[in-house]
């Protein structure tokens, strides 16, 4: 494992039931880098997700992050020790405008570290650049019930960027975007690594998946099939068999 | 409006109020009143819990209960001035909140509630069987005659609980302006996304239990000096659960003035069906029961949610 | 040594009788909350309907109970139909929190108990049949009719409904829809339609269980709220998947309760299922819990 590696997973497993989602999955990802996630539906990514942040409980394994173990710990706090994440299926907080969404997570996690707080002023200058970042700022005052899908999905993202992470998960946040909006939200997410956050993408998108990572993994029936540069993991024999050639 | 300025004039408003009531003709106004006041802390308490978190709490009986029992177990001890009391009720009742969403509130919600449900029925066979306060038949409490400055007794508890009554909506006031409340509506909301967020759900959880239940605890404490004999059935009655809940749905579960609002509407309705039919709890209870599947179906957002339609406005 | 040996297994046997009273008693919640996740809270009040429609049926009619509650199974089916239909279109549809689904049946839980208070009033109430007095004695065991037949009757309600989800189309319909709600929409069948089915079936069992409650014992309106604790006690500890399971902790709950009952007096018979569900639900992790 790499000296500054930022997360590392060994042999992760989870089942429910029966049913081995995630066997003895291991990888790890260095700081900096800009890791692809891929494997067709119902390989367990999004399960893989949960376990490394904590909304799943795994069985076997460990992940590491900046060093250390963060098994046992719920998820509010691996956040608040740099991991975020957007969710799938964007999980707005319904009952609160758009710019208190943003809200939430500066409450709790960039108030909640150790050092300098944001003080009411710069709470609400904060809600607007990263909405402004996004570009929902003129829907700041409005409710997530009034948002298209990609606003949602935009809005999910700026959520997990207030958090300010130095390692974010996004899974499959471009799905069902258009052509022009996808560039949208690489070229952001672009910015973000440039800027010293790590980044896991988890997409179907291929172009995006390709053209954004540094380095591919591939995920088939909860087991890593491959690992390495994108132009040689679309190139595995088995990699083909499993997901490409379908 | 500032959270300081709300509570100076909540305060006011509670002064003034209690200042009228002076002029009350007779002692029912305040044997009534307190009721509704009652129902005003209980609402209130409730809602902190049930709308701002998301948990619906089956069991507010037994955090009451508690509170009216520890008044009944410190009087046969010894004696203790009634605000001591409240305070006492307060804590034994933030306790048992704080043990009960221990055991339950890693449960997906339904379950939570259920869990509370259970709970109620442990903890009033728990004081059934405790003969110490009486157990099924009941204990005596014999409240003092009169009360300097104001006269009759009756009027002290009164003011105790306009006391309260200010007190639980401030609190709740508070909260929903509070970094706090900001935490039980993401928590609401989505608790997943809340936890992913940063939010502490399970300590937050936490703190919503204990302090719902030492509310509720403190609306309790001064019952057994209100209604002079206390038994399990009445002070664990099941009409307590049902308002508990009815009234912040119909009044509005969003912020503090619903649940005053619905104590204010369904207390008085309850107090009126009371007198004007001169049935025992039946009727008035039922039809708590129907407006409560009513509003439910109807207007889920309450009594204020309705006005806010009106108006055109959502919040 | 004799006696407490002949007392406890006393209190056994009538443990297993009640646990396959229970088994029929939580039947109908293993269907609406296991398989339609429908937390019908209220579910008790439907039994002690039932034990009040059986009491005048037999009273008036004299009808024998288990035929009374035979004869109400489609008034029951309706009503239950019914009440999914005004749950659907008021909570499913719109997507609502689950605590305005709660809030509704606590309600109907509470309209129904107090509309059984005003009509009835808080006497007990019991029915008159003509095995209700005997017993059957096997050396040390009491078999007491009035148990025992309710007892065979439930394993008769269990086998039979097993057999219907496992066998016919809709029973099938129903596990599917159960276990994958999107699936079948994409098959075009109308999941409402049968989630209505199945929840009219849940209500229908109520009326069951009700003439078997007012058959073992007398019943007044409140009786329903101890129910609650029982019923969810076994369906946890059970299993909301299976009726074997099922049946299994209903028996274990009867016979915990039963010598609770006979050794520390049936006042502490209501906590004992609510302490079980309690404990249950803070120590097990399998399934209930968030993750």
């Amino acid at each position: 494992m790499s000296a500054t590696a930022l997360l590392e997973v060994e042999d992760l497993s989870k089942q429910f039931g029966g049913f081995t989602a995630l066997d003895a999955v291991s990888f790890s990802v260095a700081e900096g880098e800009r890791l692809g996630l891929i494997g067709p539906n119902g390989s367990g990514k999004s399960t893989l997700v949960n376990c490394l942040c904590g909304a799943l409980r795994h069985q076997g394994g460990s992940v590491r992050f900046a060093g250390a173990r963060v098994d046992g710990l719920p998820a509010h706090q691996r956040t608040r020790l740099g991991m975020a994440r957007s969710f799938q299926l964007p999980k707005p907080f319904r009952s609160l405008s758009v710019a208190e969404n943003i809200r939430i997570p500066l409450l709790y996690t960039v108030n909640a570290r150790k050092g300098a707080h944001l003080d009411a002023a710069a709470l609400e200058r904060r809600c607007h650049e990263l909405l402004d970042l996004v570009g929902l700022a003129g829907k700041a005052m409005g409710r997530p019930r009034d948002l298209t899908q990609v606003e949602m999905r935009k809005l999910e993202l700026a959520r997990a960027m207030a958090a300010e992470p130095t390692l974010l998960i996004a899974d499959e946040a471009m799905a069902g975007l258009s052509h022009a909006e996808v560039d949208d939200i690489l070229a952001l997410l672009h910015r973000l690594n440039e800027g010293g956050v790590t980044i896991i993408l988890i997409e179907h998108i291929m172009r995006a998946v390709m053209s954004f990572s540094s380095r591919l993994v591939v995920l088939v029936a909860g087991r890593k099939i491959a690992d390495g540069l994108p132009a040689d993991v679309v190139r595995n024999p088995d990699v083909v068999k499993a997901y490409l050639g379908e | 409006m500032r959270t300081r300025t709300f509570w100076l004039v909540a305060i006011l408003v509670g002064a003034v109020f209690f200042g009228l009531s002076l002029l009350a003709p007779n002692q029912y106004y305040f044997q009534a009143g307190y009721k509704v006041l009652q129902y005003v802390v209980l609402a209130t308490a409730w809602n902190i819990l049930g709308g701002y978190t998301g948990y619906v709490n089956f069991g507010s009986a037994a955090f009451f209960a508690l509170g009216a029992y520890s008044t009944v177990a410190l009087y046969k001890l010894l004696p203790v001035p009634l605000p001591v009391l409240i305070l006492i009720g307060g804590v034994v009742s933030g306790v048992v909140g704080l043990g009960m969403g221990y055991l339950t509130l890693r449960l997906r919600g339904a379950f939570f509630s259920i869990a509370t449900l259970a709970l109620a029925v442990v903890v009033q066979t728990l004081i059934t069987n405790w003969d110490f306060v009486g157990g099924s038949r009941g204990a005596y409490i014999i409240p003092p005659m009169r009360v300097p400055i104001l006269g009759h007794y009756i009027e002290y508890l009164y003011l105790v609980m306009v006391a309260l009554s200010v007190l639980a909506i401030g609190i709740a006031r508070t909260i929903e302006r509070s970094r706090l409340g900001y935490g039980f509506a993401a928590i609401r909301d989505d608790e997943q996304a809340a936890e992913a967020a940063g939010v502490p759900t399970l300590r937050l959880k936490l703190v919503a239990t204990t302090l719902s239940g030492a509310l509720m605890g403190m609306a309790g404490a001064p019952l057994p000096y209100y209604v002079t004999y206390l038994d399990p059935a009445s002070g664990f009655n099941l009409a307590y659960a049902v308002n508990s809940i009815a009234m912040p749905l119909i009044g509005g579960m969003s912020f503090w003035l619903g649940p005053l609002i619905g104590a204010l509407f369904l207390g008085s309705i309850q107090e009126y069906t009371t007198v004007a039919f001169s049935s025992s709890s039946g009727l008035n209870v039922l039809i708590v029961g129907v407006l409560l599947v009513g509003f439910v179906i109807v207007a889920p957002n309450g009594i204020i949610g309705l006005f806010e339609g009106l108006r055109g406005r959502r919040r | 040594m004799g006696v407490s040996a002949d007392l406890l297994l006393s209190a056994i046997v009538a443990g297993i009788l009640l646990g396959g009273f229970y088994a029929a008693v939580t039947v109908g919640v293993s269907i609406s909350f296991g398989m339609l996740d429908i937390v019908n809270i209220a579910h008790p009040a439907f039994i002690i309907l039932g034990s009040y429609l059986v009491y005048i049926l037999n009273q008036n009619y004299a009808v024998d109970p288990i035929l009374a509650a035979l004869l109400l199974l489609p008034v029951f089916y309706a009503l239950g139909a019914a009440v999914y239909q005004i749950y659907y279109v008021v909570f499913e549809r719109r997507g609502d929190e689950a605590l305005r689904g709660l809030a509704f049946f606590f309600g109907l839980l509470f309209i129904i108990e107090v509309a059984l208070i005003l009509a009835f009033g808080v006497d007990y109430r019991f029915v008159n049949a003509d095995y209700v007095g005997t017993t059957l004695h096997y050396g040390p065991i009491d078999l007491p009719l009035r148990m025992l037949i309710p007892f065979g009757m439930s394993l008769l309600l269990l086998a039979a409904l097993q057999l219907f989800l496992s066998r016919t189309f809709t029973g099938r319909a129903i596990m599917a829809v159960s276990q994958d709600r999107e699936a079948l929409q994409l098959m075009s069948a109308n999941p409402a339609k049968i989630k209505r089915i199945a929840f009219g079936i849940s209500i229908a069992t109520a009326a069951l269980a009700g003439a078997f409650l007012i058959i073992i014992q007398p019943v007044e309106p409140s009786v329903g709220r101890d129910y609650i604790g029982r019923i969810f006690a076994i369906c946890v500890l059970g299993g909301l998947g299976s009726f074997p399971g099922l049946l299994v902790a209903a028996v274990l709950l009867g016979i915990v309760e039963s010598i609770t009952a006979t050794f520390y007096g049936p006042s502490w018979a209501p906590a004992v299922a609510f302490g079980v569900l309690l404990l249950t639900l803070a120590f097990r992790p399998s399934g209930i819990m968030g993750r």
